[in-house]
């Protein structure tokens, strides 16, 4: 997913206030009435999908059957009746409704934001600030491995769990018996975000000032201590707007967990049982909408609540160039 | 009783999961912190590499496991058979190459790695210099970021919907067939069926997820842009467009080729889209579901692998391009 | 690696505790679920209602993954039907439906993390997944319990003349679903001949009042199935089931002018601008109509027809009378060529073991026997074994009950679906896309058939 909204910033500069006469002639070569109305249009072009999968999900099945949603305007006829089924009623789905799916995404989520994000702003510190012979080198192959097919990998990773890893007869990992648990999981979302987390976090990074850092070499504080008590507060903002990217990328995802969680209510986030769902949906758009749009509220309310972080992530930046 | 029950095991049940979440957690940092002091109390001239070590190492070693090996697999796979137990040369590529229905399949996703980035960039960047000085901007940059909450296959199951056709003797319940009959098309098409169409109403979804990120970080990084700059030029006489084009967008350069290279590796490895909509039918398909299509519904592993790494090949320029571009960067700092 | 105490009764549910090493994170993993529901028989005969699964106990405890492509609400008819069995043994069995089975399975069981049990729907993937070495034969008792299937079942559940999948359930392909009031309102007679079918078509599209033929080949991934289904109808109709069988061969391709013929058929039958698609659009729309959907335009009046296997019932309004003077029925789609007898075109799915463990071989054998099939039968409707042990008289659904007949009919020419028998690189992915092409672009029939005979494996 795309998460580059770090890539521009860097700490060195305060937050600018709202008006400033550069930013102002911009802003004013484009005012106008014409303008403004371009972008309410975008905005309601943007929202009405959205806002049409709420109305299905709250119109009765035989309504959303043969009319179109924008009928409730004429016919307001909404029952919450479709949200009660998905949740909790067990003729919908094998073990009692989403419910179980829902916890099993916050718990596949969390940690798989947490690991590569923790581990990719180790890599790009060292990258930045402990230089050592080929690091460019290394930087620009772990960017380069962005490329990579995710597809590809699920074979080669699903025989390491299961099989552990062997050369030539010798045992290197031996098999853990990780089927049924969220480790799998995690582990591959975290190898796939590895590449981009580490590219923008490192762009972050790198341009922390040097004298904080030199300064802190000349007090005697190793590495692990600057990077610890120095790098990681600064990094805040920049750790936050990845943190939302990745989040939203994990909740999102269906082939990551399809291969490694499976259908399995022990494990499978909501987006399985939700594409489990799609598949037999002949007749039942008012189920699945309503299913759909469950799975929408987490990231929102994520998104929306972590929203000043990330912007003052991004506005911490200063531009390149 | 019983419901209370079941309910109350429900609960269970919950915070166990959640526990053992966070526990792993909790257990990755401590031993984090652990390694930290244990390898912080090395002194002299094997601090460095200690921390090199330490530092890189997890994320080295993930990458190899995770991306290294599978790519070394596939390129080695796509000199293979079927089922990978006879070397047959290149007789993959040349399948590739010379197969219609592949060549349907390569032209769709250069036309979707050119045009959806792009549209989506323009849009966001576009956005990003009127929305500034609207009232609640705020209001508006979040409906329009919205969508990236949506999962591909959410995406793909609303516009789905919005697509839907039905014959013209019948009410419509597809969003962009009742707009075309209100508007005066009393035999709106099959959409989905239209071909060339149906690829642009597909990158649409993809716009349409993508326009606001591009939106937000463009914002940011307009904002950023040091006020003497702007001034300067103005002082100079540049004024709207010329302003925009001369002064902001070189400004936001590095920005812009970022975004629009993350867009377009979205874009490349997005098969939900195409998956949940069209299943690749109706001369829809692109190599990231045939890649998959091949290799795990056909039972070809030589002939998925072969696409695998057309696909990888295809975006290397890109990946090269903005290496370079850092190379610049850095070579100026 | 540390190790979380916890209390008493958190223990029973999965334990992922998480250890984490500094290089590659690994979890040690204490799953103690002993998922069994009460059924405290561990040692020991088994008691009451339990004593007929005296031949499976001695496992409790256990428990037996098995992944196949059945979804809810079928699914639960499944999972009810083994929940006595279940209970009694202490075998927890965890299903797991997919709409993406047959990419997954590929997945899971090259990535070494192959379910105990698949329910596998096509021979030909069967096939596949026995050529991948992974697959487990069966043990004796269930390889005995093979004496209660015709014969030919047992063909298909075989691989290079040996025996590994236990037929499970059995569908009839070759129905028409109509409407009975209308047919009766309207005059029209329930056509015996192919001749008579084609004329009352005319009839029908003539009288103006809604078309004659329905139809939806859209199936997510799985698109272009139901059209497969039709190609077959007519070449078993019209050549008999020699031909059939070296077409599922190859000796006959799909290029051979017999086959090019039969594609001819169907594209005078169910791509006919004045018989299709009654109720939802022009032809191109059988492409983007869901074969869930397809039917709906029959109770509304504005189809007639439609041709679909005994598992569409499941598709139909809770409320829609079912039966010979309902809302809805169906007939026996009569053979091209009069010549042919009774052809009956079925599917079936076998359950495939990937495990020798001895509660996966206890769940194979009970589920391989006609004391399960009997449970799964009076569970609820839609749903036939071809399992002879059954009693004929618990199918007290009509569809059913016609759909169990003509599988065991003796005098029946009956063949499997050729697409399920085929190579999955051609009957579960080119002939779909081809066919699919040909609904929605109209492409030409000799290129539709040179496409599908270029992705037959070499």
């Amino acid at each position: 997913m795309s998460d580059t909204a770090v890539s521009s910033a860097g700490p060195t500069r305060p937050a600018q206030p709202a008006a400033r006469p550069g930013a102002e002639a911009v802003r004013r070569s484009f005012s106008s009435p014409l303008a403004s109305v371009f972008v309410i249009a975008v905005t309601v072009l943007w929202t009405i999908p959205t806002f049409g999968l709420l109305a299905t999900s709250l119109r009765p099945k035989e309504a959303v059957a043969t009319t179109g949603w924008w009928e409730m305007f004429v016919h307001p006829d909404l029952i919450l009746s479709n949200y009660h089924t998905v949740l909790f009623e067990g003729s919908f789905g094998v073990s009692g409704g989403l419910m179980p799916y829902l916890v099993n995404s916050l718990a596949i989520s969390v940690p798989a934001t947490v690991f590569p994000l923790v581990l990719a702003s180790m890599a790009a510190y060292a990258l930045a600030w402990v230089r050592f012979k080929g690091s460019d080198t290394v930087f620009f192959v772990i960017f380069a491995l962005q490329v990579v097919p995710l597809q590809m990998a699920l074979i080669p990773l699903l025989q390491l769990f299961s099989g552990g890893a062997h050369l030539g007869g010798a045992t290197i990992l031996p098999a853990f018996d990780l089927s049924g648990t969220y480790v799998p999981v995690w582990l591959a979302h975290t190898m796939f975000a590895l590449p981009l987390a580490t590219f923008l976090l490192h762009n972050f990074i790198s341009q922390l000032p040097r004298d904080l850092m030199e300064a802190a070499v000349v007090d005697g504080a190793s590495h692990f201590r600057i990077f610890w008590s120095i790098v990681l507060p600064l990094c805040t903002p920049a750790l936050a707007s990845f943190a939302i990217f990745q989040f939203l990328w994990v909740w999102n995802d269906l082939l990551v967990a399809l291969t490694f969680a499976g259908g399995n209510p022990d494990v499978a986030p909501m987006t399985a049982r939700l594409a489990q769902l799609s598949g037999s949906f002949g007749g039942r758009w008012e189920l699945l909408t309503a299913g759909a749009f469950l799975s929408l509220i987490v990231p929102l309310v994520v998104f929306f609540s972590l929203q000043r972080y990330f912007v003052r992530g991004l506005l911490a930046g200063s531009v390149k160039g | 009783m019983r419901t209370a029950q079941l309910a109350d095991s429900a609960w269970i049940d919950t915070a166990i999961k959640l526990g053992n979440s966070l526990g792993a957690i909790a257990a990755f940092l401590a031993i984090l912190l652990v390694v930290f002091l244990a390898a912080g109390l090395a002194a002299g001239r094997f601090q460095r590499p200690l921390a090199v070590l330490v530092f890189l190492g997890p994320a080295i070693v993930l990458l190899i496991v995770g991306l290294v090996a599978p790519l070394i697999r596939t390129v080695y796979l796509s000199f293979y058979n079927a089922d990978s137990t006879r070397f047959i040369g290149g007789k993959n590529y040349g399948w590739a190459l010379t197969t219609d229905s592949i060549h349907q399949v390569l032209l769709n996703t250069a036309l979707w790695l050119v045009i959806a980035p792009l549209a989506a960039t323009a849009l966001g960047l576009v956005l990003a210099l009127l929305v500034e000085r609207m009232k609640h901007q705020a209001v508006y940059k979040s409906l329009i970021f919205m969508p990236m909450a949506v999962s591909l296959v959410g995406a793909g199951i609303i516009w789905k919907f919005v697509y839907e056709a039905r014959d013209s003797s019948q009410q419509q319940v597809g969003l962009l067939s009742q707009l075309a009959v209100s508007l005066g098309w009393q035999h709106p098409p099959n959409w989905i069926l239209s071909h060339p169409l149906n690829n642009f109403l597909l990158m649409a979804v993809m716009v349409w997820v993508q326009t606001g990120f591009a939106m937000v970080v463009l914002s940011a990084a307009i904002k950023a842009i040091p006020d003497e700059v702007t001034e300067a030029a103005r002082l100079d006489g540049a004024r709207g467009l010329k302003l925009f084009w001369f002064v902001t967008v070189p400004m936001i350069r590095t920005t812009l080729v970022v975004v629009l290279t993350t867009v377009m590796i979205t874009t490349l490895k997005a098969f939900d889209i195409i998956r949940t909509m069209t299943g690749g039918n109706f001369g829809t398909q692109v190599l990231a579901n045939e890649m998959y299509s091949q290799s795990f519904e056909q039972y070809n592993i030589g002939r998925g692998s072969t696409l695998a790494v057309i696909l990888f090949l295809a975006v290397l320029p890109l990946v090269a391009y903005n290496i370079v571009q850092l190379r610049k960067e850095r070579g100026t700092r | 690696m540390t190790r979380k105490p916890r209390p008493a009764p958190f223990r029973r549910r999965l334990l992922a505790v998480p250890a984490v090493l500094a290089l590659v994170l690994a979890a040690a993993c204490s799953n103690s679920s002993s998922g069994s529901k009460g059924g405290g028989q561990a040692a020991g005969p088994l008691t009451g209602d339990c004593s007929k699964y005296q031949a499976y106990a001695g496992h409790s405890g256990t428990k037996v993954t098995m992944y196949a492509s059945i979804l809810s609400p079928e699914s639960d008819s499944l999972e009810k039907s083994w929940a006595e069995f279940s209970t009694c043994t202490g075998i927890k069995i965890s299903y797991e439906g997919s709409n993406d089975f047959e990419s997954q399975l590929q997945v899971r069981v090259t990535g070494g993390n192959a379910p105990d049990f698949a329910i596998i729907p096509q021979p030909g993937l069967l096939a596949q997944m026995v050529k991948s070495g992974k697959a487990v034969k069966p043990p004796a008792q269930t390889v005995a319990n093979e004496d209660k299937w015709n014969p030919v079942w047992k063909t298909y559940g075989s691989v290079n003349g040996t025996f590994y999948a236990a037929p499970m359930s059995a569908n009839m392909k070759s129905l028409v679903w109509y409407s009975p009031k209308a047919f009766q309102q309207a005059g029209y007679q329930v056509p015996q001949t192919w001749a008579d079918l084609m004329a009352l078509s005319d009839r029908i599209a003539k009288a103006g009042s809604g078309k004659p033929w329905c139809g939806g080949i859209g199936s997510g991934t799985a698109t272009g199935w139901p059209a497969t289904d039709w190609l077959e109808e007519a070449v078993l109709g019209s050549y008999g089931g020699d031909v059939y069988d070296q077409w599922v061969g190859h000796q006959v391709k799909f290029s051979d002018p017999k086959i090019i013929a039969a594609m001819q058929t169907v594209a005078g039958w169910m791509q006919n601008p004045a018989w299709v698609n009654g109720g939802i659009g022009d032809v191109k729309s059988i492409a983007t109509t869901t074969f869930q959907d397809a039917g709906t335009p029959i109770l509304t009046g504005k189809c007639w027809m439609l041709q679909q296997a005994s598992f569409y019932q499941a598709q139909w309004p809770k409320d829609t009378k079912i039966g010979p003077d309902g809302d809805v029925f169906a007939f026996h789609l009569p053979a091209v060529n009069p010549a042919v007898t009774n052809p009956v075109e079925g599917g079936g799915e076998f359950l495939t073991a990937f495990s020798g463990r001895p509660e996966v071989q206890a769940v194979q054998n009970y589920l391989s026997s006609s004391d399960w099939a009997s449970s799964r039968v009076k569970v609820s409707t839609g749903w036939v074994s071809a399992n002879q042990g059954v009693d004929k008289s618990l199918y007290t659904d009509p569809i059913d009950k016609l759909s169990a007949e003509a599988l065991t009919d003796p005098a029946a020419t009956f063949r499997f679906d050729a697409s399920d028998l085929m190579p999955a690189a051609v009957g579960a992915a080119q002939e779909w896309k081809s066919l699919t092409a040909w609904f929605a672009q109209g492409q030409a029939i000799p290129k539709v058939a040179a496409d599908i005979d270029a992705a037959w494996p070499q």
